[in-house]
Protein backbone atom coordinates (compact mmCIF):
# COMPACT_ATOMS: atom_id res chain seq x y z
CA UNK A 1 0.00 0.00 0.00
CA UNK A 2 2.95 2.29 0.52
CA UNK A 3 3.54 2.31 -3.17
CA UNK A 4 -0.01 3.43 -3.79
CA UNK A 5 0.26 6.21 -1.17
CA UNK A 6 3.58 7.30 -2.64
CA UNK A 7 1.93 7.50 -6.06
CA UNK A 8 -0.88 9.62 -4.65
CA UNK A 9 1.61 11.86 -2.87
CA UNK A 10 3.39 12.33 -6.18
CA UNK A 11 0.12 13.23 -7.91
CA UNK A 12 -0.95 15.75 -5.31
CA UNK A 13 2.44 17.41 -4.88
CA UNK A 14 2.06 20.86 -6.51
CA UNK A 15 5.73 20.73 -7.49
CA UNK A 16 4.97 17.90 -9.94
CA UNK A 17 2.11 19.66 -11.66
CA UNK A 18 3.87 22.15 -13.87
CA UNK A 19 7.30 22.40 -15.43
CA UNK A 20 8.51 20.79 -18.65
CA UNK A 21 8.03 17.25 -17.27
CA UNK A 22 5.05 18.07 -15.07
CA UNK A 23 1.66 16.41 -15.02
CA UNK A 24 -0.25 19.25 -16.68
CA UNK A 25 1.80 19.60 -19.90
CA UNK A 26 1.91 15.82 -20.34
CA UNK A 27 -1.83 15.59 -19.74
CA UNK A 28 -2.42 18.31 -22.30
CA UNK A 29 -0.24 16.46 -24.82
CA UNK A 30 -2.07 13.21 -24.13
CA UNK A 31 -5.44 14.88 -24.69
CA UNK A 32 -4.09 16.54 -27.83
CA UNK A 33 -2.93 13.22 -29.36
CA UNK A 34 -6.26 11.65 -28.46
CA UNK A 35 -8.35 14.52 -29.81
CA UNK A 36 -6.40 14.76 -33.06
CA UNK A 37 -6.54 10.99 -33.67
CA UNK A 38 -10.24 10.83 -32.89
CA UNK A 39 -11.00 13.77 -35.19
CA UNK A 40 -9.23 12.10 -38.11
CA UNK A 41 -10.76 8.70 -37.30
CA UNK A 42 -14.29 10.15 -37.10
CA UNK A 43 -13.89 11.90 -40.45
CA UNK A 44 -12.85 8.57 -42.00
CA UNK A 45 -14.85 6.00 -40.05
CA UNK A 46 -18.30 7.52 -39.53
CA UNK A 47 -19.10 8.52 -43.14
CA UNK A 48 -17.81 5.16 -44.39
CA UNK A 49 -19.92 3.32 -41.82
CA UNK A 50 -22.99 5.40 -42.72
CA UNK A 51 -22.44 4.71 -46.42
CA UNK A 52 -22.20 0.97 -45.81
CA UNK A 53 -25.18 1.02 -43.44
CA UNK A 54 -27.41 3.07 -45.74
CA UNK A 55 -26.70 1.20 -48.96
CA UNK A 56 -26.09 -2.21 -47.40
CA UNK A 57 -23.19 -2.60 -49.82
CA UNK A 58 -19.61 -3.48 -48.94
CA UNK A 59 -20.57 -4.78 -45.55
CA UNK A 60 -18.42 -7.91 -45.80
CA UNK A 61 -15.38 -5.97 -46.98
CA UNK A 62 -15.72 -3.53 -44.10
CA UNK A 63 -16.12 -6.28 -41.53
CA UNK A 64 -13.02 -8.07 -42.84
CA UNK A 65 -11.03 -4.83 -42.90
CA UNK A 66 -12.08 -3.94 -39.38
CA UNK A 67 -11.12 -7.35 -38.00
CA UNK A 68 -7.74 -7.16 -39.73
CA UNK A 69 -7.11 -3.67 -38.35
CA UNK A 70 -8.02 -4.78 -34.85
CA UNK A 71 -5.50 -7.62 -35.06
CA UNK A 72 -2.59 -5.28 -35.90
CA UNK A 73 -0.17 -4.89 -32.97
CA UNK A 74 -0.10 -1.15 -32.40
CA UNK A 75 3.39 -1.00 -30.92
CA UNK A 76 4.92 -3.03 -33.75
CA UNK A 77 3.11 -0.94 -36.32
CA UNK A 78 4.34 2.36 -34.92
CA UNK A 79 7.99 1.21 -35.02
CA UNK A 80 7.49 -0.01 -38.56
CA UNK A 81 6.15 3.38 -39.63
CA UNK A 82 8.91 5.24 -37.80
CA UNK A 83 11.49 3.21 -39.72
CA UNK A 84 10.17 4.80 -42.89
CA UNK A 85 9.20 8.29 -41.72
CA UNK A 86 11.37 9.03 -38.73
CA UNK A 87 10.16 10.22 -35.36
CA UNK A 88 7.27 12.63 -34.99
CA UNK A 89 3.60 12.98 -34.18
CA UNK A 90 2.59 11.62 -37.61
CA UNK A 91 3.29 7.92 -37.02
CA UNK A 92 1.55 8.07 -33.64
CA UNK A 93 -1.58 9.62 -35.13
CA UNK A 94 -1.59 7.05 -37.95
CA UNK A 95 -1.55 4.05 -35.61
CA UNK A 96 -4.12 5.59 -33.28
CA UNK A 97 -6.42 6.28 -36.23
CA UNK A 98 -6.03 2.67 -37.40
CA UNK A 99 -6.98 1.62 -33.88
CA UNK A 100 -9.98 3.93 -33.65
CA UNK A 101 -11.60 3.45 -37.06
CA UNK A 102 -12.95 -0.13 -36.61
CA UNK A 103 -15.17 0.60 -33.58
CA UNK A 104 -16.41 3.82 -35.22
CA UNK A 105 -17.18 1.98 -38.44
CA UNK A 106 -18.93 -0.84 -36.59
CA UNK A 107 -21.00 1.59 -34.53
CA UNK A 108 -22.11 3.54 -37.59
CA UNK A 109 -23.09 0.64 -39.82
CA UNK A 110 -24.62 -1.52 -37.12
CA UNK A 111 -26.51 1.56 -35.92
CA UNK A 112 -28.07 2.06 -39.34
CA UNK A 113 -28.72 -1.66 -39.75
CA UNK A 114 -30.66 -1.71 -36.48
CA UNK A 115 -33.11 0.94 -37.66
CA UNK A 116 -36.53 -0.57 -38.25
CA UNK A 117 -36.92 -1.22 -42.02
CA UNK A 118 -40.63 -0.27 -42.23
CA UNK A 119 -39.78 3.11 -40.67
CA UNK A 120 -37.28 3.82 -43.45
CA UNK A 121 -39.71 2.52 -46.06
CA UNK A 122 -42.39 4.87 -44.72
CA UNK A 123 -39.99 7.82 -44.76
CA UNK A 124 -39.26 7.13 -48.42
CA UNK A 125 -42.93 6.59 -49.25
CA UNK A 126 -44.01 9.96 -47.86
CA UNK A 127 -41.44 11.66 -50.06
CA UNK A 128 -38.13 12.03 -48.24
CA UNK A 129 -35.03 12.10 -50.45
CA UNK A 130 -32.24 9.62 -49.72
CA UNK A 131 -30.27 12.38 -47.96
CA UNK A 132 -33.25 13.33 -45.84
CA UNK A 133 -33.79 9.70 -44.89
CA UNK A 134 -30.14 9.46 -43.82
CA UNK A 135 -30.00 12.77 -41.94
CA UNK A 136 -33.50 12.97 -40.45
CA UNK A 137 -34.33 9.32 -39.83
CA UNK A 138 -31.41 6.90 -39.93
CA UNK A 139 -28.74 8.93 -38.12
CA UNK A 140 -30.98 10.15 -35.27
CA UNK A 141 -32.27 6.62 -34.70
CA UNK A 142 -28.77 5.14 -34.94
CA UNK A 143 -27.30 7.74 -32.56
CA UNK A 144 -27.04 5.46 -29.50
CA UNK A 145 -24.92 2.93 -31.41
CA UNK A 146 -22.90 5.56 -33.30
CA UNK A 147 -22.09 7.22 -30.00
CA UNK A 148 -21.28 3.87 -28.44
CA UNK A 149 -18.66 3.41 -31.15
CA UNK A 150 -17.21 6.86 -30.46
CA UNK A 151 -16.99 6.17 -26.75
CA UNK A 152 -15.27 2.80 -27.07
CA UNK A 153 -12.84 4.16 -29.71
CA UNK A 154 -11.96 7.12 -27.50
CA UNK A 155 -11.21 4.89 -24.52
CA UNK A 156 -8.98 2.65 -26.62
CA UNK A 157 -7.12 5.66 -28.00
CA UNK A 158 -6.58 7.20 -24.55
CA UNK A 159 -5.17 3.91 -23.28
CA UNK A 160 -3.00 3.28 -26.31
CA UNK A 161 -1.69 6.86 -26.63
CA UNK A 162 0.67 5.94 -23.77
CA UNK A 163 2.97 4.46 -26.44
CA UNK A 164 3.81 8.04 -27.44
CA UNK A 165 6.35 7.88 -24.63
CA UNK A 166 8.22 5.07 -26.45
CA UNK A 167 8.76 7.07 -29.59
CA UNK A 168 10.19 10.28 -28.26
CA UNK A 169 6.91 12.08 -27.65
CA UNK A 170 5.42 13.01 -24.32
CA UNK A 171 1.96 12.35 -22.91
CA UNK A 172 1.07 10.47 -19.76
CA UNK A 173 2.91 7.42 -21.08
CA UNK A 174 6.21 9.13 -20.18
CA UNK A 175 5.51 8.58 -16.49
CA UNK A 176 5.08 4.87 -17.10
CA UNK A 177 8.22 4.52 -19.18
CA UNK A 178 10.38 6.69 -16.96
CA UNK A 179 9.07 4.91 -13.89
CA UNK A 180 9.91 1.50 -15.32
CA UNK A 181 13.32 2.60 -16.60
CA UNK A 182 14.29 4.17 -13.25
CA UNK A 183 12.63 1.39 -11.26
CA UNK A 184 10.62 4.19 -9.68
CA UNK A 185 7.39 2.20 -9.50
CA UNK A 186 5.56 4.97 -7.68
CA UNK A 187 6.05 7.12 -10.80
CA UNK A 188 4.80 4.33 -13.09
CA UNK A 189 1.76 3.77 -10.90
CA UNK A 190 1.04 7.50 -10.83
CA UNK A 191 1.13 7.48 -14.64
CA UNK A 192 -1.28 4.55 -14.79
CA UNK A 193 -3.67 6.24 -12.37
CA UNK A 194 -3.59 9.38 -14.49
CA UNK A 195 -4.45 7.47 -17.66
CA UNK A 196 -7.32 5.68 -15.92
CA UNK A 197 -8.63 8.92 -14.42
CA UNK A 198 -8.47 10.65 -17.80
CA UNK A 199 -10.32 7.77 -19.46
CA UNK A 200 -13.07 7.81 -16.84
CA UNK A 201 -13.49 11.60 -17.03
CA UNK A 202 -13.63 11.64 -20.81
CA UNK A 203 -16.15 8.80 -20.82
CA UNK A 204 -18.32 10.67 -18.34
CA UNK A 205 -18.21 13.79 -20.53
CA UNK A 206 -19.12 11.72 -23.59
CA UNK A 207 -21.97 10.09 -21.69
CA UNK A 208 -23.33 13.55 -20.93
CA UNK A 209 -22.90 14.61 -24.56
CA UNK A 210 -24.74 11.47 -25.65
CA UNK A 211 -27.77 12.50 -23.63
CA UNK A 212 -27.80 15.83 -25.42
CA UNK A 213 -27.34 14.41 -28.90
CA UNK A 214 -29.67 11.39 -28.82
CA UNK A 215 -33.27 12.44 -29.54
CA UNK A 216 -35.83 12.01 -26.77
CA UNK A 217 -37.95 9.38 -28.46
CA UNK A 218 -34.84 7.24 -29.03
CA UNK A 219 -33.34 7.83 -25.60
CA UNK A 220 -36.25 5.92 -24.14
CA UNK A 221 -34.60 2.86 -25.61
CA UNK A 222 -36.88 2.77 -28.61
CA UNK A 223 -34.68 2.37 -31.64
CA UNK A 224 -37.38 0.05 -32.91
CA UNK A 225 -41.03 0.46 -33.47
CA UNK A 226 -42.90 -1.13 -30.54
CA UNK A 227 -45.09 -3.16 -32.90
CA UNK A 228 -42.06 -4.87 -34.36
CA UNK A 229 -41.33 -6.84 -31.23
CA UNK A 230 -44.34 -8.95 -32.09
CA UNK A 231 -44.24 -8.56 -35.85
CA UNK A 232 -47.55 -9.82 -37.19
CA UNK A 233 -47.54 -12.19 -40.09
CA UNK A 234 -49.33 -10.64 -43.07
CA UNK A 235 -52.25 -13.01 -42.86
CA UNK A 236 -52.75 -12.72 -39.17
CA UNK A 237 -55.48 -10.27 -38.43
CA UNK A 238 -57.77 -9.56 -35.58
CA UNK A 239 -54.90 -10.12 -33.18
CA UNK A 240 -54.90 -8.24 -29.93
CA UNK A 241 -52.69 -5.18 -30.20
CA UNK A 242 -49.43 -5.45 -28.33
CA UNK A 243 -48.80 -1.72 -28.40
CA UNK A 244 -48.81 -0.12 -24.97
CA UNK A 245 -52.13 1.42 -24.12
CA UNK A 246 -52.53 4.76 -22.51
CA UNK A 247 -52.43 5.03 -18.77
CA UNK B 1 -58.35 9.20 -61.98
CA UNK B 2 -55.60 6.59 -61.92
CA UNK B 3 -55.10 4.41 -64.98
CA UNK B 4 -53.01 1.25 -65.23
CA UNK B 5 -52.02 0.43 -68.81
CA UNK B 6 -50.75 -3.16 -69.31
CA UNK B 7 -48.54 -2.94 -66.25
CA UNK B 8 -46.16 -5.82 -65.60
CA UNK B 9 -43.72 -6.18 -62.73
CA UNK B 10 -41.06 -8.86 -62.61
CA UNK B 11 -38.76 -8.64 -59.61
CA UNK B 12 -35.00 -9.26 -59.99
CA UNK B 13 -35.39 -12.70 -58.40
CA UNK B 14 -37.72 -13.68 -61.26
CA UNK B 15 -41.03 -13.45 -59.40
CA UNK B 16 -43.81 -12.22 -61.65
CA UNK B 17 -45.79 -10.13 -59.18
CA UNK B 18 -48.02 -8.32 -61.67
CA UNK B 19 -48.76 -9.49 -65.19
CA UNK B 20 -50.37 -7.26 -67.82
CA UNK B 21 -52.63 -5.36 -65.43
CA UNK B 22 -54.99 -2.72 -66.83
CA UNK B 23 -57.63 -0.88 -64.84
CA UNK B 24 -59.15 2.55 -64.32
CA UNK B 25 -59.56 3.77 -60.74
CA UNK B 26 -62.22 6.50 -60.73
CA UNK B 27 -61.62 9.83 -58.98
CA UNK B 28 -63.15 10.53 -55.59
CA UNK B 29 -64.06 6.88 -55.12
CA UNK B 30 -62.56 4.17 -52.98
CA UNK B 31 -61.04 1.29 -54.91
CA UNK B 32 -60.10 -1.76 -52.88
CA UNK B 33 -57.57 -4.35 -54.06
CA UNK B 34 -58.35 -7.57 -52.26
CA UNK B 35 -56.67 -10.95 -52.56
CA UNK B 36 -54.59 -13.51 -50.70
CA UNK B 37 -51.00 -12.91 -49.63
CA UNK B 38 -48.63 -12.74 -52.57
CA UNK B 39 -51.27 -11.91 -55.17
CA UNK B 40 -49.50 -8.65 -56.05
CA UNK B 41 -51.99 -6.22 -54.52
CA UNK B 42 -49.38 -4.33 -52.49
CA UNK B 43 -47.10 -4.21 -55.51
CA UNK B 44 -49.92 -2.55 -57.48
CA UNK B 45 -50.39 0.03 -54.71
CA UNK B 46 -46.70 0.81 -54.39
CA UNK B 47 -46.39 1.34 -58.13
CA UNK B 48 -48.80 4.28 -57.87
CA UNK B 49 -46.32 6.33 -55.83
CA UNK B 50 -43.31 4.82 -57.56
CA UNK B 51 -42.02 2.94 -54.55
CA UNK B 52 -41.84 0.18 -57.16
CA UNK B 53 -41.31 0.92 -60.86
CA UNK B 54 -43.14 -1.28 -63.36
CA UNK B 55 -41.05 -3.51 -65.64
CA UNK B 56 -43.33 -2.54 -68.52
CA UNK B 57 -46.55 -0.66 -69.10
CA UNK B 58 -47.45 2.73 -67.68
CA UNK B 59 -49.52 4.36 -64.98
CA UNK B 60 -51.25 7.71 -65.46
CA UNK B 61 -52.74 10.04 -62.90
CA UNK B 62 -55.28 12.42 -64.48
CA UNK B 63 -53.75 11.67 -67.86
CA UNK B 64 -50.14 12.35 -66.89
CA UNK B 65 -47.62 9.50 -66.91
CA UNK B 66 -46.22 9.29 -63.37
CA UNK B 67 -42.80 8.28 -64.70
CA UNK B 68 -42.40 11.73 -66.30
CA UNK B 69 -41.69 13.68 -63.09
CA UNK B 70 -39.56 13.14 -60.03
CA UNK B 71 -40.48 10.25 -57.74
CA UNK B 72 -39.98 12.36 -54.61
CA UNK B 73 -42.36 15.09 -55.81
CA UNK B 74 -44.93 12.46 -56.75
CA UNK B 75 -44.73 10.79 -53.32
CA UNK B 76 -45.13 14.14 -51.56
CA UNK B 77 -48.35 14.75 -53.48
CA UNK B 78 -49.89 11.40 -52.49
CA UNK B 79 -50.94 10.37 -48.99
CA UNK B 80 -49.58 7.02 -47.83
CA UNK B 81 -50.76 5.01 -44.84
CA UNK B 82 -49.15 1.68 -43.99
CA UNK B 83 -49.88 -1.23 -41.70
CA UNK B 84 -47.68 -0.39 -38.74
CA UNK B 85 -48.30 3.35 -39.02
CA UNK B 86 -44.67 3.90 -40.12
CA UNK B 87 -44.39 6.87 -37.79
CA UNK B 88 -40.93 8.18 -36.98
CA UNK B 89 -40.32 6.97 -33.40
CA UNK B 90 -37.98 9.85 -32.55
CA UNK B 91 -40.50 12.56 -33.40
CA UNK B 92 -43.54 13.67 -31.47
CA UNK B 93 -46.97 13.10 -32.97
CA UNK B 94 -47.30 16.71 -34.14
CA UNK B 95 -43.90 16.61 -35.86
CA UNK B 96 -44.78 13.32 -37.50
CA UNK B 97 -47.95 14.78 -38.97
CA UNK B 98 -46.12 17.92 -40.10
CA UNK B 99 -43.21 16.01 -41.67
CA UNK B 100 -44.12 16.38 -45.33
CA UNK B 101 -45.43 19.98 -45.18
CA UNK B 102 -42.14 20.96 -43.50
CA UNK B 103 -40.17 19.16 -46.21
CA UNK B 104 -42.16 21.17 -48.75
CA UNK B 105 -41.16 24.42 -47.04
CA UNK B 106 -44.33 25.28 -45.12
CA UNK B 107 -43.57 27.50 -42.10
CA UNK B 108 -43.28 25.51 -38.88
CA UNK B 109 -46.03 27.45 -37.05
CA UNK B 110 -48.44 26.96 -39.98
CA UNK B 111 -47.57 23.27 -40.30
CA UNK B 112 -48.18 22.73 -36.58
CA UNK B 113 -51.51 24.58 -36.62
CA UNK B 114 -52.61 22.41 -39.51
CA UNK B 115 -51.36 19.26 -37.75
CA UNK B 116 -53.52 20.15 -34.74
CA UNK B 117 -56.55 20.49 -37.00
CA UNK B 118 -55.77 17.11 -38.54
CA UNK B 119 -55.79 15.54 -35.06
CA UNK B 120 -59.38 16.77 -34.79
CA UNK B 121 -60.14 15.41 -38.26
CA UNK B 122 -59.02 11.89 -37.37
CA UNK B 123 -60.73 12.01 -33.98
CA UNK B 124 -57.71 12.28 -31.68
CA UNK B 125 -57.34 14.47 -28.59
CA UNK B 126 -55.04 17.43 -29.18
CA UNK B 127 -53.26 16.56 -25.92
CA UNK B 128 -51.67 13.61 -27.74
CA UNK B 129 -49.77 15.97 -30.06
CA UNK B 130 -46.74 16.14 -27.81
CA UNK B 131 -46.41 12.42 -27.14
CA UNK B 132 -44.08 10.05 -28.92
CA UNK B 133 -45.63 7.33 -31.12
CA UNK B 134 -44.58 4.59 -28.68
CA UNK B 135 -46.78 6.22 -26.03
CA UNK B 136 -49.90 5.70 -28.15
CA UNK B 137 -52.04 2.59 -28.61
CA UNK B 138 -52.00 0.77 -31.94
CA UNK B 139 -55.31 2.32 -33.00
CA UNK B 140 -54.15 5.82 -32.09
CA UNK B 141 -50.94 5.31 -34.05
CA UNK B 142 -52.97 4.34 -37.12
CA UNK B 143 -55.07 7.49 -36.76
CA UNK B 144 -51.88 9.55 -36.61
CA UNK B 145 -50.72 7.68 -39.72
CA UNK B 146 -53.92 8.72 -41.51
CA UNK B 147 -53.49 12.32 -40.31
CA UNK B 148 -49.96 12.35 -41.72
CA UNK B 149 -51.28 10.96 -45.01
CA UNK B 150 -53.78 13.83 -45.19
CA UNK B 151 -51.26 16.53 -44.21
CA UNK B 152 -50.42 17.65 -47.74
CA UNK B 153 -54.11 17.65 -48.66
CA UNK B 154 -53.52 15.05 -51.38
CA UNK B 155 -56.07 14.07 -53.99
CA UNK B 156 -54.97 10.47 -53.67
CA UNK B 157 -54.66 8.43 -50.50
CA UNK B 158 -52.92 5.04 -50.64
CA UNK B 159 -53.66 2.68 -47.78
CA UNK B 160 -51.69 -0.57 -47.46
CA UNK B 161 -53.56 -2.84 -45.03
CA UNK B 162 -53.78 0.06 -42.59
CA UNK B 163 -56.05 -1.72 -40.14
CA UNK B 164 -54.44 -5.17 -40.38
CA UNK B 165 -52.60 -5.07 -37.06
CA UNK B 166 -55.21 -3.67 -34.69
CA UNK B 167 -57.76 -5.65 -32.74
CA UNK B 168 -61.25 -6.19 -34.26
CA UNK B 169 -63.03 -3.57 -32.17
CA UNK B 170 -60.48 -0.84 -32.94
CA UNK B 171 -60.49 -1.92 -36.58
CA UNK B 172 -64.23 -1.49 -36.68
CA UNK B 173 -63.86 2.05 -35.28
CA UNK B 174 -61.16 2.94 -37.78
CA UNK B 175 -63.21 1.59 -40.69
CA UNK B 176 -66.22 3.71 -39.69
CA UNK B 177 -63.91 6.69 -39.26
CA UNK B 178 -62.52 6.19 -42.75
CA UNK B 179 -66.04 6.01 -44.22
CA UNK B 180 -66.87 9.28 -42.45
CA UNK B 181 -63.62 10.91 -43.63
CA UNK B 182 -64.17 9.77 -47.18
CA UNK B 183 -67.71 11.18 -47.04
CA UNK B 184 -66.33 14.56 -45.89
CA UNK B 185 -63.10 14.78 -47.88
CA UNK B 186 -63.86 13.03 -51.18
CA UNK B 187 -60.39 11.65 -51.85
CA UNK B 188 -59.43 9.06 -54.43
CA UNK B 189 -58.63 6.22 -52.06
CA UNK B 190 -56.75 3.08 -53.05
CA UNK B 191 -57.01 0.50 -50.30
CA UNK B 192 -55.29 -2.88 -50.03
CA UNK B 193 -56.61 -5.63 -47.78
CA UNK B 194 -56.94 -9.40 -47.59
CA UNK B 195 -60.17 -9.08 -45.63
CA UNK B 196 -63.15 -9.38 -47.98
CA UNK B 197 -65.54 -7.91 -45.41
CA UNK B 198 -63.36 -4.83 -45.12
CA UNK B 199 -63.26 -4.60 -48.91
CA UNK B 200 -67.05 -4.77 -49.21
CA UNK B 201 -67.52 -2.27 -46.38
CA UNK B 202 -65.13 0.38 -47.68
CA UNK B 203 -65.02 -0.11 -51.43
CA UNK B 204 -67.01 1.69 -54.09
CA UNK B 205 -65.10 -0.45 -56.53
CA UNK B 206 -63.76 -3.80 -55.36
CA UNK B 207 -61.05 -5.59 -57.34
CA UNK B 208 -60.59 -9.25 -56.46
CA UNK B 209 -57.14 -10.43 -57.47
CA UNK B 210 -55.62 -13.82 -58.14
CA UNK B 211 -51.93 -14.65 -58.29
CA UNK B 212 -49.94 -12.32 -60.57
CA UNK B 213 -52.51 -9.57 -59.94
CA UNK B 214 -54.90 -11.19 -62.42
CA UNK B 215 -58.31 -9.58 -62.03
CA UNK B 216 -60.82 -12.22 -60.97
CA UNK B 217 -63.65 -9.70 -60.80
CA UNK B 218 -64.19 -5.94 -60.65
CA UNK B 219 -67.39 -4.36 -59.50
CA UNK B 220 -69.36 -2.84 -56.70
CA UNK B 221 -69.81 -5.03 -53.62
CA UNK B 222 -73.40 -5.64 -54.66
CA UNK B 223 -72.48 -6.77 -58.16
CA UNK B 224 -69.83 -9.16 -56.87
CA UNK B 225 -72.03 -10.64 -54.17
CA UNK B 226 -74.98 -11.05 -56.49
CA UNK B 227 -72.95 -12.48 -59.37
CA UNK B 228 -69.61 -14.03 -58.47
CA UNK B 229 -67.77 -14.25 -61.81
CA UNK B 230 -66.05 -17.55 -61.07
CA UNK B 231 -65.68 -20.34 -58.56
CA UNK B 232 -62.58 -18.55 -57.25
CA UNK B 233 -64.58 -15.41 -56.50
CA UNK B 234 -67.44 -17.38 -54.99
CA UNK B 235 -64.99 -19.21 -52.75
CA UNK B 236 -63.12 -16.03 -51.86
CA UNK B 237 -66.20 -14.14 -50.77
CA UNK B 238 -67.47 -17.19 -48.93
CA UNK B 239 -70.57 -17.66 -51.06
CA UNK B 240 -69.81 -21.31 -51.75
CA UNK B 241 -69.97 -22.15 -48.06
CA UNK B 242 -73.21 -20.32 -47.63
CA UNK B 243 -71.58 -17.61 -45.54
CA UNK B 244 -73.42 -14.92 -47.44
CA UNK B 245 -76.77 -16.64 -47.63
CA UNK B 246 -78.59 -16.21 -44.37
CA UNK B 247 -81.75 -17.88 -43.17
CA UNK B 248 -84.05 -17.51 -40.19
CA UNK B 249 -83.19 -20.08 -37.57
CA UNK B 250 -86.45 -21.60 -36.46
CA UNK B 251 -84.88 -23.76 -33.76
CA UNK B 252 -83.79 -20.82 -31.64
CA UNK B 253 -86.40 -19.20 -29.45
CA UNK B 254 -87.16 -15.60 -30.30
CA UNK B 255 -86.19 -12.99 -27.77
CA UNK B 256 -88.31 -9.89 -28.03
CA UNK B 257 -88.60 -8.57 -31.56
CA UNK B 258 -85.34 -10.04 -32.87
CA UNK B 259 -85.00 -13.14 -35.01
CA UNK B 260 -81.73 -15.07 -35.14
CA UNK B 261 -80.17 -15.59 -38.57
CA UNK B 262 -77.84 -18.46 -39.45
CA UNK B 263 -75.53 -18.89 -42.42
CA UNK B 264 -75.42 -21.83 -44.77
CA UNK B 265 -73.21 -23.83 -42.42
CA UNK B 266 -75.64 -23.33 -39.56
CA UNK B 267 -73.52 -20.86 -37.62
CA UNK B 268 -75.23 -17.89 -36.01
CA UNK B 269 -74.56 -14.85 -38.19
CA UNK B 270 -76.61 -12.13 -36.49
CA UNK B 271 -80.11 -11.03 -35.75
CA UNK B 272 -82.72 -9.15 -37.70
CA UNK B 273 -85.41 -6.95 -36.28
CA UNK B 274 -88.85 -8.46 -36.62
CA UNK B 275 -91.40 -6.31 -34.82
CA UNK B 276 -94.17 -8.55 -33.60
CA UNK B 277 -92.37 -11.57 -34.97
CA UNK B 278 -92.97 -10.54 -38.57
CA UNK B 279 -90.04 -10.10 -40.92
CA UNK B 280 -90.13 -6.77 -42.70
CA UNK B 281 -91.05 -7.74 -46.24
CA UNK B 282 -90.33 -11.25 -47.47
CA UNK B 283 -87.37 -12.14 -49.65
CA UNK B 284 -85.30 -9.10 -48.69
CA UNK B 285 -81.67 -9.87 -49.42
CA UNK B 286 -80.37 -9.35 -45.94
CA UNK B 287 -77.25 -11.38 -46.60
CA UNK B 288 -76.30 -9.42 -49.67
CA UNK B 289 -76.32 -6.05 -47.95
CA UNK B 290 -72.76 -5.63 -46.81
CA UNK B 291 -73.54 -2.41 -45.00
CA UNK B 292 -75.71 -4.21 -42.47
CA UNK B 293 -73.01 -4.15 -39.81
CA UNK B 294 -74.65 -6.50 -37.36
CA UNK B 295 -74.59 -9.10 -40.07
CA UNK B 296 -71.25 -8.67 -41.79
CA UNK B 297 -69.43 -8.18 -38.48
CA UNK B 298 -70.12 -11.70 -37.47
CA UNK B 299 -68.74 -13.15 -40.67
CA UNK B 300 -65.28 -11.63 -40.23
CA UNK B 301 -63.62 -14.99 -40.60
CA UNK B 302 -64.68 -15.13 -44.23
CA UNK B 303 -61.84 -12.78 -45.08
CA UNK B 304 -59.25 -15.37 -44.20
CA UNK B 305 -60.54 -17.76 -46.81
Amino acid sequence: MNLFLDALNFLFDPANLTGANGIVPRLVDHVWYTGLSMAVAIVIGIPLGLLVGHTGRGRNAVVALSSAARALPTLGLIFLIILYTGLGVGPLIVVLVILAVPPLLAGAYSGLEAVNRPTIDAARAIGMTEWQILLKVEIPLAMPLIFGGIRSATLQVIATATIAGYVGLTGLGRFLIEGLALRDYKLALAGAILVIALALCVDAILALAQRLVVPHGVARGLTRHPDESAAPTPRQHGRVSTAPSNP
Amino acid sequence: MIEFHSVTKRFPDGTLAVEDFSLVLPSRKTTVFVGSSGCGKTTLLRMINRMIDPSSGSIEIDGVDIASGSAVALRRSIGYVMQNSGLLPHRRVIDNIATVPLLKGVKKADAHTQAMELLDTVGLDRALAYRYPSQLSGGQQQRVGVARGLAVNPNILLMDEPFGAVDPIVRDDLQQELLRLQHDLDKTVVFVTHDIDEAFLLGDQVVILEKGAQIAQVGTPKEILANPASDFVASFIGADRGKRRLAVDSTVARSGDDVVLVDGAGYVAGVIEAPGGVLPGSGVGVGTNSRARSVSNKTDQAGDA
